[in-house]
């Protein structure tokens, strides 16, 4: 048991490292990829190629008084980055990296990514409720209202796949799939694979649907009154559910380590900043959607869509198992 | 048949968001407009307009302006104001002359320099309408400042165009004195 233990701890600090790696890169890549879509150099001043920029950023955020508002719940509002934050270091632990490469193999690995992740709404709720401010308290209230939404088509979508591997193992599920493209999951389930990418952004609170910030019309929404780390643990958060979101889409449909040459690892990374790039893409080349088309989009399209493709799935399931025993 | 129009619909939307993507990616290939100003200038800088000028006649000091004093009342930001010259003082068979020529019907003429002695232009209301340089009969004033023109107060853009001219016009010809002959000529 010992060993299990100090697996899960050098497991942890190797996921603090790379979160803390992960936001360092993301950021430069999102604003680097911002300008040359607008036709900017983005951050070149900092550094080779502005590499250095968000470590600059960083120390900023770092150095920053933290302020509260006027009769904001004291506890609650310093909880709420917290809280952000800290799930979100869990969810790393199940994600098979590579064969055998996971900190914490358990058979539903896959069920504690998707309970966890749904702790980040409450964070979201929390801060937005305590800030005390109209903005934050419109911002916590879309959050809730959209994740609830999006939590709905992910989980039939990640279960329709779970159905064909028959396990919530994501290394089992990893072991199903080929070492080439058409060997993945995404060929057999691109509906799946569509519904998932969707309210995936839908869960991340990324553009377009990044209604409960939009800064439009709610300046920040619930991270409004949020100064230095307080902001920055919410911004830290976001960037590693999207990490976290981008793995398991990994792991369920593109085949996870699986790949010619390369080591398992090296793919496994590939793919899932591939995947990233593509989410960056998404936000900045879509407009954010109204609320109304938010809700529109998930209830009207990805639930029947998604249980739709459930059932399909699960009969064709059961037909395959009456086959096999039938042969 | 409207599910299936709507569904028609929203597939050809999902196609639009493909469309997208293809713009943005392409924008991102392609190289960028922007130029890294302090470290580079743009290359067309000498169509920017700057500031009000006054361009001079053959003399290079002295303006071709004739303080006819349109452009000031063109001007919708009342930046300039022209101070004309004051007649200068007759000698007495000057005047004599002029009383004379008055007594017979013949029109005087007016000896007073024609080019103004103050432009006063105030660059902080000017809204580089370009205005005054329209109804210029003579075309004496152009935008040709300088572009990198940065001040500490509002008094330092308060300007006297003839006075700018001439400092302009002596440091050219400094310019001109210093340099050797034949890179004059080149």
């Amino acid at each position: 048991m010992p060993a299990e233990l100090i697996r899960i701890l050098i497991g942890l600090v190797a996921v603090a490292l790379s979160v803390g790696l992960i936001g360092l890169v993301m950021v430069w890549v999102e604003r680097k990829v911002a300008g040359h879509v607008q036709r900017r150099p983005g951050p070149f001043e900092v550094g080779p190629y502005g590499l250095l920029q968000p470590l600059a950023d960083a120390l900023k955020l770092v150095g920053k008084q933290l302020f509260m508002p006027d009769n904001a719940d004291p506890i609650l509002y310093w909880l709420a980055p917290v809280l952000a934050f800290l799930p979100v270091l869990l969810l790393f632990l199940p994600l098979p990296v590579g064969d055998g490469l996971m900190a914490l193999d358990i058979n539903l690995g896959l069920l504690l990514i998707l309970a966890f992740s749904g702790l980040a709404v409450l964070s979201l709720l929390l801060g937005g409720w305590a800030s005390n401010n109209k903005y934050g308290l419109l911002g916590a209230a879309r959050a809730v209202a959209q994740s609830v939404a999006y939590e709905i088509p992910l989980l039939l979508s990640v279960l329709a796949v779970c159905f064909v591997a028959g396990s919530l193992n994501l290394a089992t599920v990893v072991k199903g799939q080929g070492t080439w493209p058409w060997n993945w999951n995404i060929m057999t389930q691109p509906l799946a694979f569509l519904i998932y990418i969707v309210s995936a952004l839908g869960e991340t609170n990324r553009a377009p649907f990044d209604l409960p910030e939009a800064e439009s019309e709610l300046t920040a929404g619930f991270h409004t009154e949020y100064s230095g780390m307080g902001f920055g643990m919410f911004f830290l958060a976001e960037y590693a559910n999207m990490v976290v979101v981008c793995s398991v889409a990994t792991a369920l449909f593109l085949g996870g380590w699986n790949g010619p040459i390369l080591p398992g690892p090296v793919w496994f990374v590939l793919k899932v900043s591939a995947l990233m790039l593509l989410l960056v893409f998404f936000r900045w080349t879509y407009p954010r959607v109204r609320f109304d088309q938010l809700l529109n989009i998930n209830w009207k399209w990805l639930l029947p869509l998604a249980v739709a493709n459930l059932l399909a799935t699960s009969f064709f399931v059961k037909l395959a198992q009456f086959s096999e025993v039938r042969w | 048949m409207n599910v299936i129009k709507e569904a028609c619909k929203t597939l050809s939307d999902l196609w639009s968001l493909m469309v997208g993507l293809k713009v943005t990616g392409k924008y991102f290939l392609e190289p960028q407009r922007t130029v890294r100003y302090p470290w580079k200038a743009v290359s067309n800088i000498d169509t920017f307009k700057a500031h009000l000028v006054m361009v001079p006649a053959k003399d290079p000091s002295k303006p071709k302006c004739i303080s006819c004093g349109m452009c000031a009342l063109a001007c919708p930001s009342n930046c300039l104001t022209v101070v004309k010259r004051k007649a200068p003082k007759l000698t007495p068979e000057e005047e004599k002359a002029a009383a004379e020529a008055k007594a017979k019907g013949e029109k005087v003429k007016d000896k007073t320099p024609k080019d103004p002695e103050k432009f006063l232009y105030d660059y902080t209301l000017c809204s580089l309408c370009g205005t005054c340089m329209e109804n210029c009969p003579v075309g004496a004033l152009a935008f040709k400042g300088d572009v990198y023109l940065a001040g500490y107060s509002r008094k330092d853009f308060h300007f006297d165009l003839v006075d700018m001219l001439k400092n302009q016009a002596k440091i050219e010809g400094l310019d001109e004195a210093a340099a050797p002959a034949e890179t004059r000529e080149a």
